[in-house]
């Protein structure tokens, strides 16, 4: 299901809190909606789930306007999690899924697989009070996509979760997306966007600051430089083709990363190490989400100081 | 619709199965029931010990055998003795007390002591100057010669009972008994009052922990914001009038099961014990006495069927509009609050309008038990905030027609308004975290769009 939000504004009394946004998602695949804290990402997402609505623009599920019954079609697993602390976690699990559309029958049984699937049958007598963090997480990801969403929306979905429980989280997110949801991934946590993200948008004060396909916004954002790895001791010197930004010796293996000086051809690189000793690797060196966050965002800030 | 049946379901069930609401709901009857039972059961056993009380006269036997024994007290006349000489030790000799008759009393009638080591029951001192009073009041009266005395006293004995009787407008002639009617007002505008505090305010806490536990965004990317809190009033609705349901059938059946096993017996023994009693002061004061334990008795009759005569059904029905419409009134003001806040604490700016006519409400009620005409009664029972106290307070004293139906229209007309205002601040109020919430800020919510 291909998911849009067109030209949308929304603005609470003095300040806006999307100016203009629009974000596309090809069906199947996973979106990074990312952006500093209070950026409007929260404000976004609660338009798609017509928690709110937006004062002009509009959201769009494969070409037509979202309609209020659209909601049962979408997956929300919120930042801030909560369950009702007193509450039994499988009455609870079966509340929300009831909610969600789905009769008791269907959501018992749905709730019997995923609970399998995820080791948790064991905690659907308890209080969730009686849960650590990450297990009310496990649960209540299960009751955002008990009733398989077209769409799901996960904002920050990792948190609390031990690497073991991230890993299967992952995995089961990727698993969604093979079975035909469309994904939208909300979180500050960049390498599991490098990791898990086809697209994303970057929302800085309220407007889109950068948007694109992943892999190409690393690479337009390579600043030319490339790691080298060469088998024994060596100390390359900086020349006219490149300059050394460091180099060091670990393991029998000397590791270098360096930056071409207005060289396009990488040829010319590895001729001159060549020289110097047997090339193990050589990689552009891409630049990790984190920087160009960090640098997108504060590049962004400076400029609006300045006017 | 199906969706708020979920909710309400929920609401209804969680909360219908702690324990707390458990014990709530049995321990409140036998709490009621004690308040109905104890002073009944007080009243009946009221100092069972027996007492013996000698009565000494200075010189004279005017007061021999006056006093009649009564149920809980023996009086023995003695001649041969003076108070000094049992003073010291009438204890001992296993009397209660001593009566003394100083000879002057047909002049002052404060000659009189009781004297005893605690302090006697006030049942006790007025039978002894009932009896006294008439003694001497009949002494006077013998002074004077008259013939027939005894025929003539019996004729103007006379005990006199105001009856109240009501005409309405078709004429039709009903006993009632104010008291009754007070009873009734004072009993369903407190508990009015008490019912649509304690469940408005569940709703209320309700609100809180969904905002706080954050679980309200979850639910609400399901359902619209008022689903959720409709569902929430309406659910705890359904769990205030069960548990009325239960209170009203168990105090039945507790104060009627202690009264067939406990009350009735002493009653009857006391019934049977006054003919008796009655029987000794008839030789002396014939007529006097039999004539008001019949009154006493016609007067229960009395009372039970003015009671039977107030418009039951008026007042029921009048007692669960107001119930329904008054929590639904306060339920949506107090779930807006608790939307607004970021946790009970912080309740309290936007608690005191809503607390304000709500106690003022009660003040009127029992006002309204002195005065129900008085036109403070008459606003404050049509006017939507105040009107579920002080309305079920005036009904009772048969307030016109028109009144009420103008009462409840303005009732179900303000409901439709608040809920609609409740549930615009709501929608807002219960996604906005840490900041502090001002009065500005809630009329601005009102007013934002879509």
């Amino acid at each position: 299901m291909l998911f849009e939000a067109r030209n949308v504004t929304k603005r609470f009394a003095p300040q806006l809190a999307l100016d203009d946004v629009s974000i596309s998602v090809p069906a199947q695949s996973i979106f990074g909606l990312l952006g500093p804290n209070g950026a409007g990402k929260t404000t976004l997402i609660r338009i798609i789930n017509q928690i709110t609505a937006p004062d002009s623009g509009g959201i769009f599920l494969n070409g037509q306007p979202m309609r209020p019954e659209d909601v049962l079609k979408i997956g929300y697993l919120p930042e801030e999690r909560g369950l009702y602390k007193k509450m039994k976690v499988g009455e609870q699990a079966l509340y929300l899924a009831q909610l969600k559309g789905l009769n008791h029958a269907e959501a018992m049984r749905r709730l019997k697989y995923w609970f399998k699937k995820l080791e948790i049958t064991d905690w659907w007598g308890k209080k969730v009070e009686e849960l650590s963090k990450g297990m009310q997480q496990k649960v209540q990801f299960v009751t955002t996509v008990l009733h398989e969403p077209k769409l799901l929306i996960f904002d920050e979905p990792f948190t609390g979760f031990d690497p073991i429980n991230v890993n299967q989280i992952k995995n089961e997110i990727l698993f969604l997306r093979e079975r035909g949801a469309t994904i939208i991934f909300s979180t500050h946590n960049m390498s599991s966007v490098e990791e898990l993200c086809d697209n994303i948008t970057l929302i800085n004060k309220a407007k889109t600051i950068l948007e694109g396909r992943v892999d190409k916004i690393r690479s337009e954002w390579a600043a030319s430089e490339y790691d080298v790895v060469i088998d024994g001791e060596v100390t390359p010197e900086t020349n006219a083709h490149f300059t050394i930004l460091r180099s060091s010796f670990e393991h029998g293996r000397s590791v270098i990363r360096l930056k071409s000086q207005d060289v396009r051809d990488p040829n010319l690189i590895i001729r001159a190490m060549a020289a110097s000793g047997q090339i193990i690797s050589f990689n552009p060196a891409l630049p990790s989400m984190n920087d160009i966050f960090i640098r997108v965002v504060q590049a962004k800030n400076k400029e609006v100081q300045k006017n | 619709m199906n969706k708020i049946s979920i909710i309400i379901r929920r609401e209804y069930l969680t909360r219908v199965r702690k324990k707390s609401f458990i014990i709530m709901t049995l321990l409140t009857p036998l709490l009621m029931a004690m308040i109905f039972v104890v002073p009944a059961l007080v009243m009946s056993n009221d100092d069972k010990d027996f007492k013996k009380i000698a009565v000494i006269e200075d010189g004279s036997d005017l007061f021999k055998g006056v006093i009649p024994d009564s149920k809980d007290a023996e009086f023995e006349y003695i001649s041969d003795r003076t108070v000094n000489d049992l003073k010291n030790s009438f204890e001992q000799e296993g009397y209660y007390g001593i009566l003394y008759i100083s000879p002057q009393v047909i002049d002052t009638p404060n000659a009189i002591q009781l004297i005893s080591k605690k302090q006697p029951p006030i049942g006790l001192l007025d039978h002894i100057s009932g009896s006294l009073e008439k003694e001497i009041e009949k002494q006077k009266l013998l002074a004077y010669n008259i013939e027939d005395l005894d025929e003539i006293l019996k004729t103007i004995n006379t005990s006199i009972k105001i009856q109240t009787i009501k005409i309405d407008d078709t004429g039709v002639v009903k006993e009632t008994s104010t008291g009754i009617a007070m009873a009734l007002a004072y009993i369903s505008g407190f508990l009015m009052y008490m019912l649509v505090f304690m469940f408005g305010s569940q709703v209320m806490r309700g609100v809180i922990e969904e905002k706080t536990s954050r679980i309200v965004e979850v639910i609400i990317s399901s359902v619209k914001p008022v689903q959720l809190m409709m569902g929430k009033i309406i659910g705890i609705a359904l769990v205030g009038l069960t548990q009325f349901t239960i209170w009203i059938l168990l105090t039945v059946a507790i104060v009627s099961v202690v009264k067939t096993n406990v009350i009735s017996k002493d009653t009857m023994e006391q019934m049977q014990q006054l003919p008796q009693s009655l029987s000794q002061a008839d030789q002396s004061i014939p007529g006097a006495t039999a004539a008001m334990t019949t009154d006493q008795l016609s007067e229960f009759e009395e009372l039970f069927a003015s009671a039977m005569n107030q418009r039951w059904g008026l007042i029921i029905f009048t007692f669960v509009f107001y119930f329904i419409t008054g929590y639904l009134l306060y339920a949506s003001l107090f779930a807006a609050i608790g939307s607004a806040v970021d946790n009970e604490t912080e309740t309290q700016q936007f608690m005191l309008p809503v607390t304000i006519p709500i106690i003022l409400g009660l003040i009127v009620a029992m006002g309204t038990m002195q005065n129900p005409e008085s036109s403070i009664s008459f606003w404050f029972s049509i006017i939507p905030l105040t009107s579920p106290i002080v309305m079920v307070a005036r009904i009772p004293f048969d307030v016109p027609y028109w009144e009420i139906a103008l009462s409840m229209a303005l009732m179900l007309v303000t409901i439709v308004g608040c809920i609609w205002m409740a549930a615009r601040i709501y929608r807002t109020g219960i996604l906005m975290y840490g900041k502090k919430t001002s009065y500005r800020e809630i009329w601005k919510w009102l007013t934002y769009k879509g």
